[in-house]
């Protein structure tokens, strides 16, 4: 019978990621909550060493699924492998970090248990053994509680951040690793070194004060009130992705998961929504104020000083007022 | 080559959004309906693609209600050859394995060289309905892809990762890509195209499996997200006065001024 958590562990150039710990956290926290083990899974191509690292956390046992062509990642190689393990573990749970990786090969291993993700879970509670996640919906406006059908095994991956990567609890021993040699069939991608674009113009970490903005700004001509307002609070202009997207503004002053992670004093947000990769980009800023014409923007949960209206009314007198205060 | 380009209607981006009578899901009556957005991209990606190798087609595919005509015949505007209408009613209910499974059936015959999709979409967010038909196609696949270069013999595309980090990835045609907002400027449909588009063949065909009971998740509840923040409102509504009062609180309390 299907029994235990098995929980993905994602490493790149040899390292963990922080979600990996976060993903470790969300396991260890259903476990504790239905009364099961949890089992971490890394694969690898002689990364022991890898599996060792885990090993340390607070888990029945490591499963490190090893294969030569799991040196590098692709979608067929880690699919495989995963089948594989998932086969041999039989969980009744799968739980992973919702990233680029994941994304990337998850679904194609669920749909082999004809099955899909429920993907980017922000919680997970049980009542009576029922497990129900609950995830964003509609670019973060709404939430949707959500249960497994009767099959397992059930997979779950979870949004970075859901969980905090310091509750990821360490075991009092070792736990035992396993090594698995898995069957890997033909890898039909085949992938070039991971690369960053050439320096970024303009550093936008080391800003204290940014304004951002969104779609709501409608028009590239209307950049220049923006730009105003920064100027009275010198501060740096950024945007959201879709403002980069239609080239208004240079992709170096996007902020966000695909762009650049920002904590400055203040950030002032002008008409964006608050999507999640928004959000990740910029959420730990001092101060955050949020001017948006819909009260029920997501945007508004992480502001400390919010404005209901319109931008356009918003931008000049708050320019005029900075003026005035600045002397 | 020929090119199958993914579509599908999402609830408008600016729309209200209520919550229906058994909190399962909104209410769709009166709302507004749009392209979800990265599926506008693939598109535009398919357009190019078809006008740089000279020769080709690009066929859109959209499955719901009659309301998605409305993006197909958008599609057909800014230069898709043609289009296949997949019937289903309950669109919304769709978990990403059966709208593949359904989407698989539908399309096989195609035999298409590439197969593009949006990255995810802007209701759900499930992110896995391309990925899942590669499979289900036993086709290789590339995630949130940024650039494509079609003209050798295999497809080499530019994936973007996280935190600014991207890698390229070469693999056989035929294959699917997911595409991610930005991959190019969107071109608008111009009045030449919308007369040419309605010349143009929408197949409807109607869904293929009888999915009941396989679904492998089920919404229960939806509702407005608990506000994890204690935020200062301003201005009462009156954004002149919010603005006013927001450059007093930067001096005294952020002391940001
Ligand atoms: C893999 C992936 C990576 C991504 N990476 C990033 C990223 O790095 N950065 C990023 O920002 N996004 C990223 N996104 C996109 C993200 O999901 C959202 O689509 C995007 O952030 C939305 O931008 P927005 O808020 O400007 O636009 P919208 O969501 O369209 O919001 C516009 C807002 O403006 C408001 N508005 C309109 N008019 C006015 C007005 N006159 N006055 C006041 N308010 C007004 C509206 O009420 C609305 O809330 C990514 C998505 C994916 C799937």
């Amino acid at each position: 019978m299907s029994d235990g958590i098995l929980v993905f562990a994602e490493h790149r150039a040899g390292a963990f990621n922080k979600t990996t710990f976060e993903a470790i956290a969300a396991a260890q926290g259903l476990g504790a909550e239905i009364k099961k083990g949890v089992t971490a899974v890394v694969l690898g191509a002689g990364m022991s060493d890898l599996a060792n690292e885990i090993a340390a956390y607070k888990v029945e046992k490591v499963i490190y699924a090893d294969n030569e062509k799991l040196a590098e990642y692709t979608p067929d190689g880690y699919a495989d492998a995963m089948e594989r393990v998932v086969r041999a573990a039989d969980p009744q749970l799968v739980v992973m970090p919702h990233t680029y990786l994941v994304r990337d090969f998850a679904p194609k291993l669920a749909a082999r248990f004809k099955k899909d993700l429920i993907s980017d879970c922000l919680r997970a509670q049980a009542t009576n053994g029922q497990v129900v996640f609950s995830r964003r919906i509609f670019l973060g406006k709404m939430d949707a509680d959500v249960v497994a059908g009767d099959d397992a095994p059930v997979f779950a991956t979870f949004q970075s951040g859901a969980y905090r990567s310091e509750q990821a609890e360490k075991g009092s021993a070792a736990a035992e690793v396993e090594t698995m040699a898995v069957e890997v069939g033909a890898v039909r991608m085949q992938p070039e070194p991971a690369f960053q674009e050439v320096k970024q113009a303009v550093d936008l970490t080391k800003a204290d004060v940014i304004i951002a903005v969104g779609r709501g700004i409608k028009g590239q001509e209307n950049l220049a009130l923006v730009e105003s307002l920064a100027q009275a609070l010198g501060g740096e202009v950024a945007a959201s992705r879709p403002i980069c997207d239609a080239g208004w503004l240079p992709i170096d002053r996007q902020i966000g998961s695909s762009g650049q992670t920002v904590a400055p004093k203040l950030y002032i947000a002008l008409g964006i929504s608050g999507a999640i990769q928004h959000l990740v980009g910029m959420k730990n800023a001092g101060t955050i104020v949020a001017v948006n014409k819909d009260a029920e923007a997501p945007i508004f949960d992480i502001a400390d000083y919010g404005i209901v209206g319109d931008l356009f009314e918003v931008i000049p007198v708050l320019t005029e007022e900075v003026k005035k205060l600045k002397g | 080559m020929k090119i199958l380009v993914l579509m599908k209607q999402v609830a408008n981006k600016d729309a209200i959004l209520r919550i229906n009578k058994d909190a399962t899901w909104i209410e769709e009556g009166d709302l507004s309906h749009e392209v979800n957005e990265s599926d506008g991209y693939a598109l535009e990606e398919a357009l190019r693609l078809k006008e740089k190798g000279g020769s080709g087609e690009v066929v859109v595919v959209s499955m719901g209600p009659q309301r998605v005509k409305a993006v197909i015949k958008d599609a057909l505007a800014r230069g898709a050859d043609r289009a296949i209408h997949i019937l289903r009613d309950n669109l919304s209910q769709l978990t990403p394995f059966v709208a593949a499974s359904t989407i698989a059936e539908a399309v096989r015959a195609e035999n298409a060289d590439l197969i593009l999709t949006g990255l995810q979409s802007d209701d759900h967010g499930f992110a896995q309905t391309g990925v899942i038909l590669a499979e289900l196609m036993n086709l290789p696949h590339a995630t949130i892809v940024i650039e494509v270069d079609a003209s050798g013999e295999n497809l080499r595309v530019k994936r973007e990762l996280e935190s600014g980090w991207y890698q390229w990835y070469s693999m056989p045609k035929p294959a699917l890509l997911t595409i991610q907002s930005g991959i190019s400027q969107i071109r608008y449909a111009t009045l030449k195209g919308i007369m040419a588009a309605k010349k143009k063949e929408i197949r409807e065909v109607a869904a293929a499996t009888d999915d009941a009971g396989q679904a492998s998740q089920r919404i229960t509840k939806i509702y407005f997200p608990q506000k994890s923040k204690q935020t200062q409102f301003l201005g009462d509504g009156d954004a002149k006065k919010g603005a006013a009062q927001l450059a007093e609180k930067l001096r005294t309390e952020a002391r940001i001024i």
